[in-house]
């Protein structure tokens, strides 16, 4: 019941900084809230793999394709992390998926962008894993239990991630003038749709206000996405790459970047479907699913037998 | 929990990370058998030598106290503070223990 009563009791726990577990009472918006959250963070960690996996075959070394190997295995995991808290509201795994495959849940829109170069891989880690970082390391005090501790897994593992991003932007920096020219053109495309993965602007955003009251979000759109810009423009300097935007300028009396308007027309057509991959990482996805549908048959039947075989022993 | 669901039963997950200290609970995993349940923690909770030693319990076999009744079981007996060393008196100049 959604009694007055039930919800005060439930706000003096949230403002009180003590985290909700999944047996507690909750209102009922913030557990859509927490499972529409949760589970478009896990599809875009599991989605995320696909743009990284184009590389594993091409990776210019062995140490590169070894540490690619490794993040994308990362990412696996970190969906499957999600997915267990997401689980825990009382959604099953398999209306989870199906929700991706019909899709009512979305993935960050940044994954339908495509990795064409190799410097594309160093700016996925360095842009999208770090955008991704200073979320989740937000996130961490997330009110919801099993999302933040969740999340404070992922950010131990997360780290490597975009430093090894960072070490392929410096090292193509630092190379032959084509090398560098690739790392410069990874940055032009990669930049803006990293700074639209912290949604839109506060004033504009539909979903912040209950989740700042409940603290599922702990801090808004716009103070995240400043927060990457400031220590992102300093990486760029450093290995003596330019961030592709004429309006960025430090402003010595706040302490921030300046930066120029950001392209919503865009980020809304990839959000609804019109990115340049959405239809293919969706049908991948898919198709994934449906040819893995044996080997589920085949675990269940074997476990069936085995349980049978208990019974007459 | 919903019933319906191909993906092999949950799983809770519990990590002994060294050797002399007790497991504790990391997570879950789905998985059809005990074998598969073993598989899949080790490869998702312990990549970075995070333990020594795994258990991994059918979730639906743990029983868990209802937070309802969390007064009644928890219920600090301030009654009983003899239950507290500090409740009784050392004699002048005997040495703790």
């Amino acid at each position: 019941m959604e009694s007055t009563n039930n919800l005060e009791k439930f706000q003096t726990i949230i403002d009180a900084d003590t985290k909700i577990e999944p047996k507690d009472w909750m209102p009922e918006d913030y557990r859509k809230h927490l499972i529409r959250q949760i589970s478009q963070h896990a599809h875009s960690e599991v989605i995320g793999m696909q743009p990284e996996g184009n590389w594993i075959t091409r990776a210019p070394s062995l140490r590169a394709k070894l540490i690619l190997l490794a993040k994308i295995q990362d990412e696996a995991g970190h969906g499957l992390y999600l997915y267990s808290a997401c689980e825990t509201l009382g959604i099953s795994r398999e209306e989870l998926i199906d929700q991706l495959h019909t899709g009512k849940a979305k993935y960050s829109s940044i994954f339908n962008y495509a990795a064409i170069t190799w410097a594309d891989i160093g700016a996925i880690g360095w842009l999208v894993d770090g955008a991704a970082i200073v979320n989740q390391i937000s996130l961490q005090r997330t009110s919801y239990g099993p999302y933040s501790r969740a999340m404070i897994r992922i950010c131990k593992e997360e780290s490597f991630h975009q430093r090894q991003g960072y070490e392929i932007m410096g090292k193509l920096a630092l190379g032959t003038p084509e090398q560098k020219e690739m790392a410069q053109d990874a940055l032009n495309r990669w930049w803006w749709p990293s700074l639209m993965m912290f949604g839109p602007h506060d004033s504009d955003s539909p979903h912040s206000g209950k989740a700042m009251t409940w603290r599922i979000k702990r801090e808004s759109n716009d103070v995240l996405r400043q927060r990457f810009i400031d220590k992102t423009v300093q990486q760029a300097e450093v290995i003596g790459l330019k961030i592709p935007d004429d309006k960025l300028k430090w402003n010595e009396a706040k302490g921030v970047y300046e930066h120029g308007e950001i392209n919503w027309e865009e980020f809304n057509q990839v959000i609804n479907g019109n990115g340049p991959l959405n239809k293919i990482r969706l049908a991948n996805h898919i198709s994934a699913h449906e040819n893995g549908a044996w080997v589920r048959e085949a675990a269940n039947a074997y476990a069936a037998k085995q349980k049978k075989e208990v019974l007459v022993a | 929990m919903s019933t319906k669901d191909s993906q092999g039963q949950l799983w809770e997950v519990f990590i002994q990370a060294n050797p002399g200290i007790p497991h504790k609970h990391a997570g879950s995993v789905h998985a059809t058998d005990k074998e598969m349940a073993l598989q899949n923690a080790r490869d998702l909770y312990t990549r970075r030598s995070e333990g020594t030693s795994i258990w991994v319990v059918p979730s639906a076999a743990i029983v868990a106290s209802a937070p309802e009744d969390s007064g009644m079981l928890f219920d600090p007996s301030n009654d009983k503070p003899y239950r507290h060393p500090t409740f009784y008196v050392m004699p002048e100049g005997a040495k703790n223990i």
